[in-house]
């Protein structure tokens, strides 16, 4: 595998703790100043990734290279990269000043060029007028800066966020998100965060890498992974609520489009080519909530029973099963007036329908021109 | 009765047995063995009152004043050695695995022997006939050396016996310090470029300044009444060179039966204990001035 001459790659990079693998055979590029965010379950590995990265753990296996140099065999101070924590680790019984002179000091940057580093920072950050408090004597919100702050002032080459936004109350973390959206903007550096919550990684990267089960699943950008997931998992990881998976097997093909019939009975004509697709084949027909609606009066739709209502003002996610068992999300506009057990007839759009095969490949819409 | 008042009443009920016996077994006895060093008492119970009589004595007995100075020099020996000592091995045992978990116990045991046991063991060490140092010095074709007759070298026995034997604790203490500074404040210093020594001096020992000052405090207050060992080693010998305080009290009061006498010097170094310990705590807490 060539490495690039500038941003990060990650060439086979595998990791265990004791005989549980966490990683397995990882590679990966980042492009310089590219917002990265590393997104899956819990114990997926992400949260190891970054810190092999960072130098934290060490890889049984694989590089990792910045620029152009290796850099999986240096100590984490000597990588050009920061990171920020997701508990803030500030040093308690400095201040902030102290804080964020600490690795400069230790990297052996003139002091001038420190003091001025630090105003530089507290100004970008709003933070100037705390930086002779200590952590203990600031908000949560003021602490997350100051973190960001310590990570700013030296410059890195890459920043590395985990989980910044999940220590914040639901105020802060919209305003803190728009802070993080700025950082990219001001830091000559690329940025990977790492998250569990979809939305962030949804508003906030370029690009998102969704791990799980140790390797990574998809790589792509937020409409990508959303409109085009690779598998079954990113399609049920991606979107709140997840994907509805319908239990369904494949009918045949009209116009080069597959039509395939749920466990109901239904015949749904897809618009995913039928290329690979043969009849008789068992497959899950993956739908959004938007695809999903209400009939109207006197329309026909599926029968289906309401069991769970979540209102947003609005919009309402109807949460229901259809008569052959098989659980779906529909969208209803507004406030909605059903309630749970009462019956439903839902009308699908066909032809924004996935289709997901037994081994978890995906199979997408592709409307004929 | 309304929810804070039965809250406050609560509150009363639990700290009430704590606060009974602390004042049945330490005020008490306090305020009484300040009136008994207004008198002069025996062990038979009769007194006679001279008032601040015990107090001047004590100012001017020159066997008091060796015995201070033998103490002040017994907890200069022991106590900045001892906490240095126990923040290297608690330094060194602070990992995780099977071998530092045995040898913090190993640290610990000395702690469970009682005086009697240690200074046996310390006798069987450092007495010139026979002992292991003798012993090994002979070999060496050195002539043994007396150190439990030497009036230059008892003091440092006996510091080296103490320093054995309160090791234990200490450890555990700074062990426990340790554990709760949060590991991924060292994951930022090691991001932070930070050298091993930069870390100790700059992370570990800010973090832990408070358990340290713990042990100092406990410790002076501990060594300033050191006793057992200097009796069972020396017995104060030779010529008081290794008479404490706490052992001329016992001799003043058990041997002489000046009750009253004993217990005015027992005030005296209650007293210089509670003003050292206030002393350190002000100097190490005064440029704190906020919460951390």
């Amino acid at each position: 595998m060539r490495v690039p001459l500038s941003g990060l790659a990650l060439i086979d990079v595998s990791k265990s703790f004791g005989d549980v693998p966490v990683l397995e055979r990882v590679s990966l590029r980042i492009a310089p100043r590219e917002f990265i965010a590393f997104l899956g379950p819990s114990g997926s590995g992400k949260s190891t990734l970054l810190r092999i990265i960072a130098g934290l753990e060490t890889a049984d296996s694989g590089e990792v290279w910045l620029d152009g140099e290796r850099i999986d065999t240096r100590p984490p101070g000597a990588r050009g990269i920061a990171m920020v924590f997701q508990h803030y680790a500030l040093y308690p019984h400095m201040t902030v000043r102290e804080n964020m002179a600490f690795g400069l000091r230790n990297a052996g940057v003139a002091k001038d060029e420190i003091a001025r580093r630090i105003a530089q920072a507290a100004d970008i950050l709003e933070i100037g007028a705390q930086l002779d408090k200590k952590p203990g004597q600031m908000s949560g919100g003021q602490r997350q800066r100051v973190a960001i702050g310590r990570a700013i002032v030296k410059q890195p080459r890459l920043f590395l966020l985990d989980e910044p936004l999940s220590n914040l109350d639901a105020a802060l973390r919209g305003r803190t998100r728009v802070e993080l959206a700025q950082l990219r903007t001001r830091v000559d550096a690329a940025l990977i965060m790492v998250t569990h919550d979809q939305a962030e990684a949804m508003t906030l990267a370029d690009r998102i890498v969704i791990l799980d089960d140790c390797c990574i699943q998809q790589v792509g950008t937020p409409a990508e992974v959303y409109t085009r997931p690779a598998n079954a998992f990113v399609a049920r990881f991606v979107g709140s609520p997840p994907m509805a998976m319908l239990p369904g097997v494949v009918a045949g093909e009209e116009a080069g489009r597959v039509r395939v019939r749920l466990a109901g009975g239904a015949v749904l004509a897809t618009d995913v080519p039928a290329g690979g697709l043969v009849a008789g084949t068992e497959v899950d027909v993956g739908l959004r909530p938007e695809h999903v609606r209400l009939a109207a009066p006197g329309e026909e739709g599926l029968a289906a029973e309401v069991e769970l209502v979540e209102r947003l003002g609005d919009r309402t996610f109807l949460y229901a099963r259809l008569a052959d068992g098989a659980e779906i999300v529909a969208l209803e506009p507004g406030f909605g007036t059903l309630r749970p057990g009462e019956a439903a007839a839902l009308v699908i759009d066909a032809a924004a329908a996935h289709i997901f095969t037994a081994g978890g490949a995906a199979h997408h819409p592709e409307p004929s021109a | 009765m309304n929810a804070a008042a039965r809250d406050r009443w609560a509150g009363y009920a639990f700290v009430g047995p704590f606060l009974l016996v602390y004042a049945a077994v330490l005020v008490v006895p306090l305020a009484m063995g300040l009136v008994i060093s207004l008198h002069r008492a025996d062990l038979f119970g009769r007194r006679a009152w001279i008032g601040l009589g015990n107090y001047t004595q004590a100012l001017g007995d020159p066997v008091l004043h060796q015995a201070l100075g033998n103490t002040i020099l017994l907890a200069l020996l022991i106590v900045p050695p001892l906490t240095v000592i126990a923040l290297l091995l608690a330094l060194a045992l602070n990992r995780p695995g099977r071998f530092a978990a045995i040898l913090r116990g190993v640290f610990f045991s000395s702690l469970v022997l009682s005086v009697t046991i240690v200074t046996l063991i310390w006798r069987f060490i450092l007495t010139p006939d026979a002992g292991l140092i003798a012993e090994g010095l002979e070999a060496a074709g050195h002539a043994p050396i007396p150190f439990l007759s030497d009036p230059d070298l008892v003091i440092p026995a006996i510091a080296v016996t103490t320093l054995w034997w309160s090791l234990g604790f200490p450890v555990m203490l700074i062990l426990a310090g340790l554990q709760q500074v949060p590991g991924d404040i060292y994951e930022a210093a090691a991001l932070d470029g930070a050298s091993r020594w930069t870390v100790l001096r700059r992370i570990t020992l800010p973090a832990i300044r408070r358990t340290l000052l713990l042990v100092v405090m406990l410790q002076t207050a501990a060594q300033l009444q050191l006793f057992g060992q200097a009796q069972l080693l020396t017995g104060g010998g030779p010529g008081g060179a290794s008479r404490t305080i706490v052992l001329y009290i016992f001799e003043v009061s058990f041997g002489r039966w000046e009750l009253g006498y004993a217990t005015a010097i027992a005030e005296l170094l209650f007293g210089m204990i509670i003003a050292l310990t206030l002393l350190q705590y002000w100097l190490v807490t005064r440029h704190e001035g906020q919460r951390t």
